[in-house]
């Protein structure tokens, strides 16, 4: 079997963003960068596959800069057999349609049984890459997998809908999968894969050579939320903090 | 500009979301028209023109259907734009209609921003504005971004059915295992978030919901991570509650979570982070850190 695992590198998304100096995008200098969380989700899914079958070939591919590679090397010591970087600097200004749209261009001649992917990035959230992907090699797409099984050439996941419901799905291969959190426990690499990872093949293939398409979404600006919390923030030292939020709930609210 | 709205419908009921599609139409001001796949018994209550598919022909989750089903009413209604709520199946169809529309697709629209519309980026830290280049466009809602339409009149029903093959099977529905308690009851809620760093230290967690006579929750990544049962998930993937106190602990605001407790009467926020996004919907926001604050309210309430 033949599978494809599409990651992104995100920001930390602990940092604090700036603004840059374009007024569509953050400053990327500074940041510390990982792999996209629901990704990570998807690497361990494409692993356990593999796992699975046995004699599976795996790659693991990301549109991006020349940094990149870290989120692909750790993905190589996570188990994937090579790593494809879609060289493209400025992929931050691409929009979900040309993501997809390369990914698809690279995979089409390559017949990939199963393909993974996170539900979403942490940065954009649009949640298109994926089923856009699918839609493109015309194979069927599930979303949202909270737990997946392969037997014979057939799918089942299910998929995590609002309010603690599931839906039980099933789709025959070729086929697609996003995931969501809590699909697994992503593994750690361990040292002796790391050092096993520095020997797998990584290949860059110039963005211009997959994207032919242009953007259908312009943005227009990025900026900090407007504060329209009214919220009463206090510091200072821990005991008196504890004081004023007691006589706030005394006066403000009927629990104490 | 004329939008076609997808209402959405689940397990015999038609989901109250609907409305909200209707409340963002009314509030753009533009002409629309609704999609339900679902059934004569459910109709939304709106004064407008309504393409229904049978749920019991073409199936609750039947993408490659429903897909060819709204691009057929997009036809009908001549609208170009196409509204989804951003859920579960809202992300999963909007995409396939975008990419068969040749359309841009702006996911997750909190706001109308003059001709354009703004998206939360980086866990709602960030807030992008963005344009459709394209001719038609498709929209998916954040939930709860918009107000609800008010539920009066009736829709002229007119019937779809589509022959299209589908990709994937539906098996049916689960509900995830039901647990010990109904948060959606309880009067005080204290939420354990990422923030509290291990999973140890939920027990402080637990120890000041107990002094307040309240119960405790945790956000997704808590559960996720084993450290709490899925019963004390808030959320739109948990439960979504409104106590008359909620104590946020060391939750930085993802979207979700906001969605699942933004409606309670009171809420204080206890974060090192004095930016963090639940900063917008929190009442007090003490900046400390959660494990040394906890233990010394719960002293203090105790005492």
């Amino acid at each position: 079997m033949n599978i494809l695992v599409c990651i992104k590198q995100v920001p930390d998304m602990e940092s604090r963003f700036k603004v840059a100096a374009s007024g569509t995008w953050f400053e990327e200098s500074d940041l510390a960068w990982r792999i996209n969380e629901y990704d990570e989700f998807a690497v361990e899914q494409a692993v356990k596959l593999k796992e699975q079958l046995g004699d599976a070939d795996l790659t693991v591919l990301s549109i991006g800069p020349a940094r990149v590679k870290e989120a692909l090397k750790k993905a190589l010591a996570m188990g994937c057999e090579r790593a494809v970087n879609i060289v493209d600097p400025a992929a931050a200004e691409k929009d979900s349609f040309q993501i997809a749209s390369s990914i698809a261009a690279f995979a089409k001649d390559k017949s990939f049984d199963v393909i993974f992917t996170g539900m979403q990035s942490q940065d954009r959230g649009s949640g298109q890459v994926g089923v856009l992907v699918a839609e493109l090699l015309g194979i069927p797409v599930l979303t949202t997998a909270v737990e997946f099984e392969y037997t014979d050439g057939s799918i089942t996941v299910r998929r995590e809908l609002e309010g603690g419901l599931r839906a039980a799905v099933k789709a025959s291969t070729p086929a697609l999968v996003t995931c969501q959190l809590g699909l697994n426990t992503p593994r750690y690499p361990t040292l002796p894969n790391i050092m096993k990872a520095k020997k797998k093949e990584l290949l860059e293939i110039p963005i211009g050579e997959l994207l032919k398409d242009e953007a259908r979404l312009t943005t227009l600006a990025l900026a900090y939320p407007e504060k329209k919390g009214s919220a009463l923030v206090l510091e200072g030292e821990i005991g008196e903090l504890v004081d004023k939020v007691i006589g706030i709930l005394k006066e403000k609210t009927s629990v104490l | 500009m004329k939008a076609l709205l997808v209402g959405e419908y689940r397990e015999g009921k038609l989901l109250e979301s609907t409305y909200e599609l209707v409340g963002f139409a009314q509030k753009l001001g533009c002409e629309f028209e609704l999609f339900l796949v679902g059934t004569e018994a459910a109709l939304p209550q709106v004064n407008a023109k309504l393409y229904l598919a049978d749920v019991a022909t073409v199936g609750e989750y039947n993408p490659a259907l429903h897909k060819q089903l709204i691009l057929d009413a997009v036809d009908k209604a001549n609208a170009d734009t196409v509204v989804f709520l951003h859920s579960s199946s809202g992300w999963d169809l909007a995409p396939r209609v975008a990419l068969a529309l040749g359309a841009a697709q702006l996911s997750e629209v909190v706001e109308i921003k003059g001709d354009g519309y703004l998206l939360p980026a980086c866990n709602a830290k960030l807030r992008r504005t963005v344009k459709a280049a394209t001719g038609k466009s498709v929209i998916t809602l954040q939930a709860g971004a918009f107000m609800p339409a008010e539920q009066s009149g009736a829709p002229q029903v007119e019937k779809l059915t589509t022959s299209t093959p589908a990709q994937s099977e539906f098996l049916g529905y689960e509900q995830a295992e039901a647990g010990q308690v109904d948060l959606g009851k309880a009067e005080i809620i204290v939420s354990a978030g990422r923030g509290v760093g291990k999973p140890e230290n939920v027990a402080m967690i637990q120890a000041l919901a107990e002094a307040l006579g309240g119960e405790y929750g945790a956000s997704r990544p808590v559960v996720d991570a084993g450290w709490a049962p899925h019963d004390r998930q808030v959320g739109t993937t948990g439960q979504v509650v409104s106590p008359k106190l909620y104590v946020a602990c060391g939750i930085s605001g993802a979207i979700q979570h906001l969605a699942g407790m933004k409606k309670s009467e009171f809420i204080l926020a206890i974060n090192t982070d004095k930016d963090a996004p639940i900063g917008e919907v929190a009442d007090v926001l003490v900046v400390a850190d959660i494990k040394q604050f906890a233990p010394a309210l719960t002293a203090k309430l105790a005492g």
